[in-house]
C-alpha cells in the first residue's frame, strides 16, 4: 500500500464483508423457514434471494428466515419490509419468483400483486 | 458462487477462550458442514465483548441475537433452529439477573445499553486478526489524516481533546507528547505499557487481544506527533494471546506498508518490536520499564528526568498506556471537541473499567467520566448477587483505595475519587458485599504490594513488610492497642520516602480502609471479633439447632470429620477439630450452619 488511495480500495472491498454486521440495512427480506417452508423449497428460495442480491451487488438489504406462521400451504413465504412500507407477504415463492420479486419489488419499488398473500399496515 | 447470508461472532477474548469457546467453534463448524450450509455462514472470531461471565458468548448476525453461556452441544441445536429454519434458541438468550427477563439482542440488554464504547469499540464487531476488517472500520483513517496535518497540529489536537494517561496518574497526554518532542536528543521512541498488573484488572489485555490495530495505529501517530520512528510493544508474557494477535497485527501491517519506510507515500517511516516483561509488577513502573526492555534488572530510578527527556538508552521517550493509545485515532478523526463532549470539566471522554467481585454482570464495561459509582454497579453491573447489602468498591486495584457505599452519587473522575482517597488507577473495579472483611482486604492488597517490591528503596522493602506484619496480627486476633496509628505513620512515611509509584501508593488500601472503616479495625483489635465474620481466626462454625434436619450431610462434607452426630438427630461440631474451611456452611441445604464470632478462646 503506497497512498491514500490504496487505503480507501482495500476499505470499500472489506466493508462488504462485515456489512451484516452493522444491522444498518434499510430494507428486509424474511424467507419463512419452518419445516413446511423448507418441504416446500424455501431453502432454493432463500439460495435465490442472496444470489440474485449478489449478482445486482446490493449492499442495503438485510436477509433473515422465521419459522412458520401458521400458512403452510402457502409456502415458501417471503416476506418483504421497506421502511415506510407495509410489510408485503408472497406466496409460493419459488426460486423464480423470488428472483422477480427481487428486481421489482427491491429495486424497482413495484409489488408483485398477483403472487401477494397479504398486505400488513405498521409492520 | 457462495454468499454469506450469516455471521456468527464467537468472542475469542482470554476469558471465553478459557471457558472453551472454541470447543463451540469446532463444534459449531461441523455442524454447519453437516447441515450442508457452511458456505453460508462466516464463523468468525472477535475480541472481548466483555460479558466474561456469560462466556462462552456469540452474536448472530444480521439480527444481532446474542447467546451466552455456549456449551459445544448447543451448536447442533444453534445451526438446526436459528441457522437453518430461524427460530431463535430462547434458552441461550441472555437474562437480567434481577429482573429475569429475557432479551435477544445484545444492543438491548442493559450492560451493554449503559456504556458508552469508544475504546472497545471494535469488539464484538470486527475479527482481530483481519487487518481488512479493521481498516473497514475507519482502521488506519486517523493515520492517514494525521500525515496531512503537522505533528503540532497532532499535538494540539490532543491536548485540546483534554484526554489523561488512563494507566492510572491521568497525566495529560498531548502534554506528554509535547515535551518528547521539544526534548533533544535523537532518536526518539515511542511505548506501549501493556504490562498490566493490577489484581482483577484486565482492559488492557483484552483491547490488545480484541483489537491491535487500534493501539499500532495510536502508537503510529504518536511516533509522528513526537518525532520518533520507533516503537516498543512492552507486553506480559502471561498474556501469550494478546503478544500473538500484536505479532500477527504487526506482520499484517507490515505486508500493507503500513509499517515501514515511507508510509502512505510520505516520509514518515515507523517500525515496531514487541518486548515481553516477566511480569513484574513494578515493570509497570515507566522507569523500570524502560530499564527491563533496555535489558537490565527491572528497577525504578528516581525522577527527573522524565522518560520525556531521558527515557529508553537515555533518548526522549514518550511512555503510553494501551487504553490511551486505544483513544487516539477516534479523537484524530472525530475532532478534540467531539472527545471533550464526554465527560466531566477536568476528566474527558470514557473509562474503562473490569468490573469484578460481588456484582452480578461482572466483565469489562466502559463508560463515560462522571458516571456515579452507583449506576456502574445497579444499572451496568445489574446489582449484587444474592441480595446481600454493598459494602464498598475497591479502585486502582493495590495502589488504589475504597469507596464505601455513602459515596455511591459521587460522579467518578479522577479528581474526585483522589479527594476521598482513592484513585482511578488503570481501571480494576471490585465491589465488595456485606461479607468482606475491609481489614482482610487491605491485608490481601499489601501482600501483593509487599511481594512485588522490587527492594530497592528501604521504605518500600522494609516498610511495607511491617505493615504487613500488623495486619496479619490483627486478622488473625492478636492485635494491639495503638496498631491503628502504627499503620498511618508507617504508611504516611512509606508514601512520602519511597522511590517510585509502586512504594508512593502500596499503603493507599491500609489507609482508605482505616479512613472509612475503622471500626472494622477496632473490633479485630479490641474485641477481637470479625463484624463481616470473615476472618478464619476470629469465627466458628456452629449448628443452629433449630435449623438442623439431621440429614448428616455436613459430616460427610468434612474432611477432618469435626461435623459430628447421628442421622435425624442434631448434629454439632467439635471446633477443637474443625479447620474452618467452610464446606459444611456452604453444602448445608437447610442454612442450619452459621459463623459466630469465637467468644470462648478469648476469655
Amino acid at each position: 500500500m503506497k497512498s491514500l488511495e490504496d487505503l480507501k480500495r482495500i476499505r470499500e472491498q472489506a466493508q462488504a464483508q462485515i456489512k451484516l454486521r452493522t444491522q444498518e440495512a434499510n430494507t428486509k427480506i424474511i424467507v419463512g423457514m419452518g419445516t413446511c417452508g423448507i418441504a416446500a423449497g424455501a431453502r432454493e428460495t432463500l439460495m435465490a434471494i442472496l444470489d440474485e442480491l449478489s449478482k445486482r451487488n446490493i449492499q442495503d438489504v438485510v436477509v433473515t428466515q422465521t419459522g412458520c406462521v401458521g400458512l403452510c400451504e402457502y409456502e415458501p413465504l417471503v416476506n418483504v419490509v421497506k421502511p415506510g412500507q407495509p410489510k408485503i407477504t408472497y406466496m409460493k415463492v419459488t426460486p423464480e419468483r423470488a428472483r422477480q420479486i427481487v428486481a421489482s419489488h427491491i429495486v424497482n419499488d413495484q409489488i408483485i400483486n398477483e403472487w401477494v398473500l397479504s398486505t400488513e399496515e405498521g409492520a | 458462487m457462495a454468499i454469506i447470508r450469516t455471521n456468527v461472532l464467537i468472542c475469542a477474548g482470554s476469558a471465553c477462550v478459557s471457558s472453551r469457546a472454541y470447543d463451540f467453534k469446532t463444534a459449531l463448524l461441523e455442524a454447519l458442514e453437516e447441515a450442508g450450509i457452511k458456505e453460508e455462514v462466516n464463523v468468525v472470531d472477535t475480541g472481548c465483548i466483555g460479558t466474561c461471565d456469560l462466556g462462552p458468548v456469540a452474536i448472530v448476525y444480521p439480527d444481532g441475537i446474542f447467546y451466552v453461556h455456549l456449551k459445544p452441544e448447543d451448536a447442533k441445536v444453534i445451526v438446526n433452529e436459528h441457522l437453518l429454519k430461524g427460530r431463535v434458541v430462547n434458552r441461550l438468550l441472555y437474562q437480567q439477573p434481577m429482573t429475569k427477563e429475557v432479551f435477544p439482542s445484545l444492543s438491548e440488554i442493559d450492560f451493554i445499553v449503559r456504556q458508552k464504547r469508544i475504546v472497545l469499540r471494535n469488539m464484538g464487531v470486527i475479527d482481530p486478526e483481519s487487518i481488512e476488517e479493521y481498516i473497514a472500520k475507519e482502521g488506519y483513517q486517523a493515520l492517514a489524516k494525521a500525515l496531512t496535518m503537522s505533528p503540532e497540529d497532532v499535538i494540539d489536537t490532543v491536548k485540546k481533546s483534554g484526554l489523561r494517561g488512563r494507566g492510572g496518574a491521568g497525566f495529560p497526554t498531548g502534554l506528554k507528547w509535547e515535551l518528547t518532542r521539544k526534548a533533544t536528543g535523537n532518536p526518539k521512541y515511542v511505548i506501549c505499557n501493556g504490562d498490566e498488573g493490577d489484581p482483577g484488572a484486565f482492559m488492557d489485555r483484552s483491547v490488545l487481544e480484541g483489537d491491535p490495530h487500534s493501539i499500532i495505529e495510536g502508537m503510529m501517530i504518536a511516533g509522528y506527533a513526537v518525532g520518533a520512528s520507533k516503537g516498543f510493544f512492552y507486553v506480559r508474557a502471561e498474556y501469550p494471546l494478546a503478544i500473538k494477535r500484536i505479532e500477527n497485527a504487526l506482520e499484517q501491517a507490515r505486508s500493507y506498508g503500513l509499517i515501514g519506510e515511507n508510509i502512505l507515500g510520505t516520509d514518515f517511516s515507523f517500525d515496531i518490536e514487541l518486548r515481553r516483561g516477566s511480569g513484574a509488577f513494578v515493570c509497570g513502573e515507566e522507569t523500570a520499564l524502560i530499564a527491563s526492555i533496555e535489558g537490565g534488572r527491572g528497577e525504578p530510578r528516581p525522577r527527573p528526568p522524565y522518560p520525556a527527556n531521558r527515557g529508553l538508552w537515555d533518548s526522549p521517550t514518550v511512555i503510553n498506556n494501551v487504553e490511551t493509545l486505544a483513544n487516539i485515532s477516534p479523537i484524530i478523526l472525530n475532532g478534540a471537541e467531539w472527545f471533550s463532549s464526554t465527560g466531566t470539566e477536568k476528566s474527558k471522554g470514557t473509562k474503562v473499567f473490569a468490573l469484578a467481585g460481588k456484582v452480578n454482570n461482572t466483565g469489562l464495561i466502559e463508560v463515560p467520566f462522571g458516571t456515579t459509582l452507583g449506576e456502574i454497579i445497579f444499572d451496568v453491573g445489574g446489582g449484587i448477587p444474592g441480595g446481600k447489602k454493598f459494602k464498598a468498591a475497591q479502585t486502582g486495584g493495590p495502589s488504589g483505595g475504597c469507596i464505601p457505599a455513602e459515596y455511591l452519587d459521587l460522579p467518578i473522575d479522577y479528581e474526585s475519587l483522589k479527594q476521598i482517597g482513592a484513585i482511578v488507577g488503570s481501571g480494576g473495579l471490585i465491589i465488595m458485599d456485606e461479607d468482606t472483611c475491609m481489614v482482610d482486604v487491605a491485608r490481601f492488597f499489601l501482600e501483593f504490594t509487599q511481594s512485588e517490591s522490587c527492594g530497592k528503596c528501604p521504605p518500600c522493602r522494609v516498610g511495607t513488610r511491617k505493615m504487613l506484619d500488623i495486619l496479619e496480627r490483627i486478622v488473625n486476633g492478636e492485635g494491639e492497642e495503638g496498631d491503628i496509628e502504627r499503620l498511618i505513620e508507617l504508611g504516611e512515611e512509606i508514601r512520602r520516602d519511597s522511590l517510585c509509584g509502586l512504594g508512593q501508593t502500596a499503603p493507599n488500601p491500609v489507609l482508605s480502609t482505616i479512613r472509612f472503616f475503622r471500626d472494622e479495625y477496632e473490633a479485630h483489635i479490641r474485641e477481637k471479633r470479625c463484624p463481616a465474620k470473615s476472618c478464619r481466626a476470629l469465627i466458628a462454625y456452629q449448628v443452629i439447632p433449630d435449623k438442623c434436619r439431621g440429614c448428616g450431610i455436613c459430616a460427610r462434607v468434612c474432611p477432618v470429620g469435626a461435623a459430628q452426630g447421628k442421622p435425624r438427630e442434631i448434629y454439632h461440631i467439635d471446633t477443637g477439630l474443625c479447620i474452618k474451611c467452610g464446606d459444611c456452611f456452604a453444602k448445608c441445604p437447610f442454612g442450619a450452619i452459621e459463623k459466630a464470632d469465637l467468644v470462648l478462646e478469648k476469655v
